[in-house]
């Protein structure tokens, strides 16, 4: 590793580091050199993004394809109201460049596949997972077993947090446990809701994505005891933390003792999304839907989202949260069309998937954009 | 009685209760009394062969049942049983 130079700006920013005996300018130098990837911009890259950035990274990948929207910024605390509209990798990096001068912003402004992950991570020394989703996780960790880079995960879900540090090779060349060794396998799509649909608390990310850049940087400095081999828990709603033990597993599929996967799969399908059935699913427009309202046809109407979204507004349908499908499946009928609706189309999508594929139903439409764009067209007309 | 924590994602199934108190002697007890006292849980824990769903891990205070005796890991009154589910959320 070539030595780095510091600036006197960057020993005088970075100078409660440097007074750190454990940290010093050895740790300084580590961070400088050091190439992090952060995989997603969201409500835990807020905050991991700022945190490495102010400690002197020297170079941070970004990585996100979404734009900024008024419903990021209760939590998303990177971005401003005036962001609204632009690229989140661009935002992030103009934030994180007036941050910090000193360092190295790489914007990859793509969704992150089978296709280009191993391309796009191998560059870096270590990646930090602050992904929403079942598939990219698992794809997150592939790479980077495959790769053989340390993961920093974090994740959260309406109160709770999880943190750990996996795939990570210690002085001795001992490889820690990763993601599939936690959990071998994801829950089927229904089954746990994301953060889209169940919510989250703004400030957890903060709470959770902060300890996620202290892992980072203990990785990169050595500093510390990384949580490698432990699961960091985290229950904001009663103030409890846990912090339990992670094995490896002899039949991880990635690292295991016969690993079956030797190159990135389709995520997608082993999470149980099967992209091609989901565009077979029938839909029916808004335009459509409000003919449909106004005709003598019989229909029946089923809103598939939760409770509390019942409960700030509804447009009369039979409410079914998509979780409890199955068990009301008899409420839904099958001698006339049958249009299901959510905010936007994504989960009344995979309620007509599994009650067309375990119920047999033939009769049942998906609402193009879901309540979002009935009002819409409502208001506007 | 032992203790069995519950994740915030299955507190809508349990009344927002985070904790429940089982008179059980097993792992697999334990999380079947909390199943018949919650029947709307049972299908988020169990599969259709009754077996406890595999992306849930089970922890006996900070240790995975998995490397004691499993589902038949026995519990002593004052154990605390922790339901791990995989999360995934962090962005939208």
């Amino acid at each position: 590793m070539a030595q780095e130079i510091f600036s006197k700006e960057e020993l005088s920013r970075y100078s409660r580091h440097l007074i750190i005996p454990e940290f010093n300018i050895e740790g300084q130098r580590k961070l400088k050199a050091a190439k992090v990837l952060v995989v997603g911009t969201g409500g835990l890259g807020a905050p991991l993004l700022q945190y490495l950035a102010a400690a002197g990274v020297g170079t941070i990948g970004v990585l996100d394809f979404d734009v900024v929207e008024d419903s990021n910024l209760q939590r998303q605390v990177l971005f401003s109201t005036s962001d609204i509209g632009k690229s989140k990798v661009q935002a992030a990096k103009e934030r994180l460049e007036g941050l910090n001068p000193y360092i190295n912003i790489i914007t990859h402004n793509v969704l992150l596949s089978s296709q280009n992950a191993l391309e796009i991570v191998k560059d870096y020394d270590l990646v930090a997972d602050g992904t929403d989703n079942f598939p990219t996780r698992y794809l997150v960790n592939d790479a980077c077993v495959l790769l053989g880079k340390p993961n920093v995960y974090a994740s959260i879900y309406r109160f709770d947090g999880q943190v750990s540090v996996f795939n990570y090779t210690d002085k001795d060349g001992v490889v820690g446990p990763n993601y599939r060794d936690l959990f071998p396998s994801p829950p089927p799509p229904g089954l746990v809701p994301s953060c889209a649909e169940g919510g989250v608390l703004g400030v957890l990310p903060g709470i959770i994505g902060s300890l996620q850049a202290n892992e980072v940087i203990k990785v990169i400095t050595g500093v510390g005891e990384p949580l490698v081999g432990r699961l960091f828990l985290f229950d904001a709603m009663n103030f409890e933390t846990r912090t339990v033990k992670v094995y490896r597993d002899e039949n991880n599929p990635v690292n295991g003792k016969n690993p079956t996967v030797t190159e990135l799969i389709d995520y997608q399908e082993f999470c149980g999304f099967n992209m091609k059935q989901q565009d077979d699913v029938k839909s029916i427009s808004v335009s459509e839907f409000l003919e449909l309202q106004n005709s003598d046809e019989p229909y029946q109407l089923i809103d598939v989202r939760e409770d509390f979204e019942y409960e700030i507004s509804n447009i009369e349908g039979v409410h079914i949260p998509l979780a409890d499908v199955e068990d009301e499946v008899d409420q839904i009928v099958s001698d006339k069309k049958v249009v299901v609706h959510c905010k936007a189309g994504g989960r009344s999508k995979k309620a007509i998937q599994l009650l067309e594929k375990d119920y047999g139903f033939t009769n049942l439409y998906n609402l193009t954009g879901g309540i979002d764009a009935y009002y819409e067209e409502v208001d506007a007309n | 009685m032992a203790k069995v924590i519950i994740p915030t994602p299955l507190r809508k199934f349990t009344d927002n209760q985070a904790a429940f108190e089982a008179n059980a002697e097993n792992v697999y007890d334990a999380i079947s009394a909390l199943a018949d006292a919650y029947p709307d849980i049972h299908k988020h824990l169990f599969d259709d062969k009754n077996q406890i769903r595999s992306f849930l891990r089970i922890y006996l205070g900070d240790e995975d049942i998995n490397v004691l005796d499993k589902e038949k890991t026995a519990l002593k009154a004052e154990d605390t049983l922790s339901i791990i589910p995989a999360i995934a959320g962090g962005i939208n």
